[in-house]
């Protein structure tokens, strides 16, 4: 029986992560989740958080995903992210930056501007990859 | 008989369109590479994002019916046809081939008894459609904003638009002819239907071993938030698909465009020699002819 979660993130853009490791724990909506080996088949849908990946009980790997969805089956778990991020190559200068800017964008959109919800959405994301960072 | 004048200047005409056509085809080179390295950056996300459909979808009971978007109106009487092209021309038959398909797709439906929709992406398609279909125009998405391989502002808005059109009931089935990207050499014309959404038949389910699925939060809303986002991702992997396709093609046409003038200066380049040899013949006739006389 295999002993190894074969687990997989990707986004858009690219796949960010593929391959065997012990343990993944993953931000659903409804809470946080971990996924072990032999997992029974799991479906949910993922708020702004981070991703760990865990290997003999230590944190190997920290990805932050901008919303999504993960799928657990008897062949492993699949991430499939909006947006997602390698947290160990974020430069957190540049995250208050985009911030900055966001936020400034949005404060000129005024409330009932037309890219109101998609800005709103772009300050939220980057406050929490800001707080992910800290930590 | 032209002059010899008028044969230099069309080999210098010649010339300059070659050098344009070589310098379009190493661009269309450079955009190429970057278009297909898009497309095989996005294709492991579709294919997930596939086969999670495809599961979802499998353990559907029979008698649930989910979300429009996949069980479809009940009908298929109106149907919607989004015909994904090119926003420039010199790409050799690329667009037309596109548009070939979606006649055909179109004459097969009226034929049926059905009524079409269509939607155009890209100018070319719609300057095509437009001179025999024009009754039958709902919208038009033009491509022009998108700069280098981001189609995803383009996909999804188009994708909100076309379910936005569904919920509104304006059609039953919505269809996107798009011309696949094969090879270099090859991009094959496809109709894929997007509404009610289909997993490809390709796609990998995986066995569950007799478990049932665990939904949190529930089946029904999950999938409201994951057919649109299904949909969206076929879009922009088609436009991917058809962004590479069109580079390849141009590059293609350009690469033969250039030889064919090559040839074209070639046989220009004779003519000229030989209709200069000809004058220089002629003049010394009249030479020796004019001494002879003395």
């Amino acid at each position: 029986m295999a002993s190894k979660l074969h687990f997989s993130l990707v986004s858009p853009a690219k796949e960010l992560f593929s391959g065997e490791v012990d343990h993944v724990i993953a931000p659903g909506t409804e809470g946080e989740f971990g996924v072990l080996v032999n997992h029974a088949p799991f479906m949910t849908t993922l708020k702004n958080g981070v991703v760990r990946v865990l290997e003999n009980d230590t944190t190997k790997m920290r990805l932050f995903v901008r919303g999504g969805f993960a799928d657990v089956t008897p062949a492993g778990l699949t991430i499939l992210a909006e947006e997602a991020v390698d947290l160990s190559s974020v430069d957190a200068a540049k995250v208050d930056a985009e911030l900055e800017e966001a936020k400034n964008k949005l404060a000129a959109e005024g409330k009932e501007g037309p890219h109101v919800a998609t800005l709103r959405a772009q300050v939220d994301y980057l406050s929490d990859l800001k707080s992910a960072i800290v930590h | 008989m032209p002059s010899l004048k008028d044969l230099k200047n069309r080999i210098n005409s010649v010339k300059s369109t070659r050098k344009i056509t070589k310098a379009m085809q190493m661009v269309a080179a450079a955009k190429l590479k970057r278009a297909q390295d898009a497309a095989a950056a996005s294709r492991p996300y579709a294919q997930r994002m596939a086969s999670v459909v495809a599961n979802l979808a499998g353990s559907m009971g029979e008698g649930s019916s989910g979300p429009k978007l996949l069980s479809g109106t009940g009908s298929d009487q109106t149907h919607l046809v989004v015909v994904l092209t090119s926003e420039r021309g010199l790409a050799g038959g690329f667009n037309t081939y596109v548009v070939k398909e979606a006649r055909r797709l179109i004459a097969e439906l009226a034929g049926a008894g059905k009524t079409v929709k269509i939607l155009t992406v890209g100018k070319k398609g719609r300057e095509q459609l437009k001179r025999d279909f024009s009754e039958l125009f709902v919208g038009h998405l033009d491509l022009s904003d998108v700069k280098g391989n981001d189609y995803s502002e383009a996909g999804i808005g188009l994708g909100k638009e076309i379910t936005g059109r569904f919920e509104s009931g304006e059609f039953d089935v919505a269809t996107l002819v798009y011309s696949q990207f094969k090879n270099v050499l090859s991009q094959v014309p496809v109709a894929q239907q997007l509404i009610p959404a289909q997993a490809p038949e390709n796609a990998v389910t995986i066995d569950l071993k007799g478990a049932t699925y665990i939904y949190e939060p529930s089946q029904e809303e999950i999938l409201e938030t994951l057919l649109p986002r299904y949909i969206n991702t076929q879009i922009i992997s088609a436009m991917l698909e058809s962004g590479a396709g069109e580079q390849a093609a141009r590059m293609t046409a350009m690469d033969n465009a250039t030889r064919n003038a090559g040839e074209m200066i070639d046989d220009l380049s004779m003519e000229y020699n030989r209709a200069r040899q000809a004058q220089i013949t002629k003049e010394l006739i009249e030479i020796i002819s004019g001494a002879e006389a003395l």
